[in-house]
């Protein structure tokens, strides 16, 4: 165990414990006045239990010994199998102060105390068994007293041996400087600060609703701010202004409270992992980076049984047997890693083994054999779309069925509920590396990117995960464009059907550019939103696209929750309410996923086939109406410089880029008959290629659109720097040999890049 | 001696009603609805109480009562339920009383359809019957909401 982890529980265990002996002594002297009844003594009973097994759990076995004597007696008191006296309470109250003592103990120095408590364990052994000791009259008033130094008793006792422990406790973990000093001091008067003086238990809905109010001051806030904005007066913009930064630090802050680091749900996986290694016959060394992550709460719980399963099926599947590992020239010991950090507003989780990867022939086979592909897709496959086929529902490729994974439920519940919570999970393996799953979540679930639509005078919140594109037909357009199959709205979105579905209908609101007719109104314009829900698409019309916003989500009542169509609901910056659409709900209940679903059991291969087809290219100008093309998925960024930035090494033209020196290749320079001459346009348009971490950058002309077409080269090229020709959007377009241009630019780029 | 308990009144239809005031959150005039569609008649909308998002259900429906006029606002009695707050729209709001526990007698047998259900007791008054609902059905809507 690591040392954060046995002092955040070591801390935990000091505030529960703290609780639980100061409520010991009430009850206690609750029973002393008569008051107690056997629900008290349960209640006792109870806490010293929890202590127990708590301390035990952490090894701190001292705590541990002297509680169970403690809990024996109080058991036979509860269950009525001795009669409670007086005698029982000094003593029980003396032991509460040895508990107390040896937490103190062991809150400030890290160890649990060197005090002998023999005595003390003796004496409510004896009570135990009815006979009581003889007792010193001053032990009676033990709880005023100082424990006794020496013991009363010399016999050795084996629980006085004082356990060091991995790490001291800090008591105070942030203390600013100027606080510091003055703390030390008053350390130096009083012995410590309590962690449970420190640290309070908040129950979560008061958590909630401090949330529910700031976010209702944020909406005041942003009144006052644009009120204010008009108004001359400085001392109201001062005071807006101060409003407005307190706000938005309150906001920071409250979020904060929610949020618990991922650590809380990696800490079960070490003995997971360690019992399934030794099931398995396996040796795996479990490596966590990035404990200390912090996520919303919502999103810890939601996130805890697809981890697990990842982590169950990375040990099961992807770290081999030791014979294995060591034919294969590898250590005996298999790592599995889990990291996360915070990228841009999102968490990332991997999940990284070096065990024997995917298999990708077997993947195919296992995919082909239960048809979830044709074997004409399958030998056409990219890597990443193998490594994609093990979310598909019913793949498994575990030989034999064993109790953790294999039968086919899995990976892609795994997948379903992470991009239920706004997430999303990647696969990237190399045969007898490893593998390595990546996993995106955003930080919260309470506060979400949402389009803001509206349809029937209604506004409605369509979260920013399901939404693909946005598409605008002008009334022409949308006269044409959208056809009619047996009564079902279709529209043609480059090349592909995409089943349509009108809000205001599917809510069965008035609207009235459609209430009457079937196909919109003549001079009407259609807004399509397009939305994903399960992998399908579905475009949705509404009467207006409004804005993309952050909302913060609020559950619906008890009363709506049988309307699948809502995932919840969200205050507006006005005050009003606006439900948030829940887009799988929605297309169910649209039935316009239920009809792609039964095409795509038969409708698989096109659909694997036509992901092979379709290219998203980047098109562009070279110079002199040179329209090209280069695939999307080789460009890394597109960038703008001023020509002023443009710097030259040699006679190499090339700009400061990210902290690296970037060198700019003119392609008209590489172009046949050089129609092209070179771009001197301000700013420059440059398409940015990298390749194993050094790149460079394309100097274009123009960078006219990014369309995903199927791409059938219709001439191939001799030409230096073209590799062929292809119809895209019915125009010539001729398809750039980026690794032929840069080899001739730079003709140790590649060798390079190898290298590294 | 009698035990006396205080209720939070109010009137809808004409019919004289209480609320227990320990379940009464709080009482606030009309506010703009966001309508719930494909939700059953019942749910008049949803109101932003400071932040909070709650149900507002239309106390003439649930009971079964003709629909009120248009011109006519109604109130909310925000109620506590086990499931967070609920507003019941009503016609007008009454006093809150205090009324011993003597005059109290289970709803008459003859009383039929939804207030049976949701009517937990009656208390005979001088002037007048008032009939305390029980909230936690009344906002309990089961498989017979109504669907529009």
């Amino acid at each position: 165990m690591n040392d954060n982890l046995q002092q955040q529980l070591i801390k935990d265990l000091l505030i529960e414990s703290f609780e639980g002996l100061d409520n010991f002594d009430r009850e206690m002297l609750a029973l002393e006045k008569g008051e107690g009844n056997a629900e008290t003594l349960n209640i006792v009973f109870r806490i010293i239990h929890t202590i127990k097994g708590s301390s035990g759990c952490i090894g701190l076995n001292k705590i541990e010994s002297v509680a169970h004597v403690g809990e024996s007696l109080l058991s036979l008191l509860r269950d009525g199998k001795l009669a409670f006296n007086p005698a029982m309470i000094s003593a029980l109250l003396e032991y509460s102060d040895a508990l107390k003592e040896m937490f103190r103990s062991l809150e400030q120095t890290g160890q649990q105390g060197g005090a002998d408590y023999s005595a003390l364990l003796q004496k409510l052994q004896s009570l135990q068994t009815g006979n009581p000791v003889e007792t010193k009259p001053a032990a009676t008033y033990g709880l005023f007293e100082e424990e006794p130094a020496a013991p009363l008793a010399p016999q050795p006792s084996p629980t006085v041996v004082p356990e060091p422990l991995p790490a001291r406790v800090p008591h105070i973990e942030k203390v600013n400087a100027p606080e510091k000093a003055a703390a030390e001091k008053e350390v130096a008067a009083r012995p410590a600060t309590s962690v449970s003086d420190t640290a309070i238990r908040v129950d979560v809905g008061q958590l909630d609703k401090l949330m529910n109010l700031v976010g209702e001051l944020v909406l005041a806030r942003n009144q006052i701010v644009q009120f204010t904005a008009q108004a001359q007066e400085p001392t109201l913009l001062n005071a807006a202004q101060r409003i407005n930064t307190i706000t938005t630090e309150l906001q920071e802050s409250v979020m904060k409270t929610r949020m618990q680091p991922i650590g809380n749900v990696w800490a079960k996986f070490p003995r997971i992992v360690h019992d399934m290694a030794q099931d398995l016959g396996k040796q795996v060394e479990l490596v966590m980076e990035g404990k200390e992550t912090d996520l919303d709460r919502t999103i810890i719980e939601a996130i805890k049984d697809p981890l697990t399963h990842l982590i169950r099926n990375a040990v099961d599947h992807g770290i081999e047997t030791p014979e294995t590992r060591r034919a294969a020239g590898k250590p005996d010991r298999g790592t599995l890693t889990l990291r996360a950090y915070h990228e841009g507003g999102q968490v990332n989780i991997e999940i990284l083994d070096n065990g024997r990867g995917i298999n990708i022939p077997k993947v195919k086979e296992k995919a082909v054999q239960r048809s979830l592909v044709t074997p004409d897709q399958a030998a056409v496959m990219s890597d990443r779309e193998v490594f994609n086929l093990i979310f598909l529902p019913g793949f498994s490729t575990a030989e034999k069925v064993t109790n953790v994974s294999g039968r086919g439920v899995g990976m892609d519940v795994v997948k379903t509920n992470i991009e239920k919570i706004g997430g999303s999970v990647d696969v990237l393996s190399e045969a007898g590396q490893g593998t390595t799953l990546k996993i995106k979540i955003p930080l919260t679930l309470a506060i979400i990117p949402a389009l803001i639509v509206t349809s029937g005078a209604e506004r409605f919140a369509i979260p920013q995960v399901s939404l693909l594109e946005l598409v605008r037909l002008e009334a022409e357009q949308a006269r044409k464009g959208i056809e009619m199959l047996y009564g079902a709205p279709i529209y043609r979105l480059r090349g592909q059907l995409l089943p349509l579905a009108y809000l205001n209908r599917e809510l069965k609101l008035e609207s009235p550019a459609t209430t009457s007719a079937s196909v919109p109104a003549n001079d009407a314009v259609v807004n399509i939103v397009v939305l994903q829900a399960d992998g399908r698409q579905f475009g949705m019309v509404v009467d207006e696209i409004n804005d993309t916003e952050e909302i913060v989500v609020k559950p619906l009542g008890k009363q709506l929750k049988s309307i699948t169509c809502f995932a919840g609901a969200t205050i507006m910056g006005d005050g009003k309410v606006a439900l948030i659409l829940d887009v799988m709900g929605l297309a169910q209940h649209a039935n316009v996923i239920a009809e792609v679903r039964d095409r795509a059991v038969t409708g698989k291969a096109k659909a694997a086939e036509k992901v092979d087809e379709r290219q998203t290219l980047l098109l562009f100008n070279a110079g002199q109406n040179a329209r090209m093309a280069i695939p999307l998925s080789m460009v890394a960024r597109l960038e703008e410089f001023p020509r002023s930035q443009v710097e030259h090494s040699g006679n190499q033209e090339v700009v400061q880029y990210r902290g690296q020196i970037l060198p700019l290749i003119q392609i008209a320079n590489y172009l046949p008959n050089a129609s092209a001459t070179p771009m001197q346009a301000d700013p420059v348009q440059v398409v940015v290629y990298s390749e194993a971490g050094r790149s460079v950058g394309l100097v274009v002309g123009k960078i006219n659109d990014i369309v995903h077409e199927v791409l059938t080269v219709k001439r191939n090229s001799s030409r230096d720097g073209i590799l062929g020709s292809a119809v895209v959007q019915d125009k010539v377009t001729d398809l750039l040999d980026v690794i032929g241009i840069i080899h001739a630019a730079d003709p140790t780029f590649y060798e390079e890049t190898r290298k590294i | 001696m009698t035990n006396t308990k205080q209720f939070c009144t109010f009137f809808v239809n004409g019919l004289f009603f209480g609320v227990e005031v320990l379940k009464v959150q709080e009482v606030i005039r009309y506010q703009g609805m966001t309508r719930v569609p494909l939700a059953p008649a019942t749910i008049q909308g949803l109101i932003n109480l400071r932040g909070q998002i709650v149900t507002a259900i239309d106390l003439r429906r649930r009971l079964e009562l003709p629909p009120r006029d248009d011109e006519q606002l109604p109130m909310n009695v925000v109620v506590r339920s086990d499931d967070g707050a609920v507003s019941l729209l009503v016609d007008e709001i009454g006093d809150v009383v205090e009324i011993q526990d003597d005059i109290y007698e289970h709803p008459p047998e003859t009383l039929k359809g939804v207030a049976r259900e949701l009517v937990q007791g009656v208390y005979k008054l001088k002037e007048r019957l008032l009939l305390i609902l029980d909230t936690e059905k009344t906002v309990t809507l089961g498989n017979a909401g109504n669907r529009t």
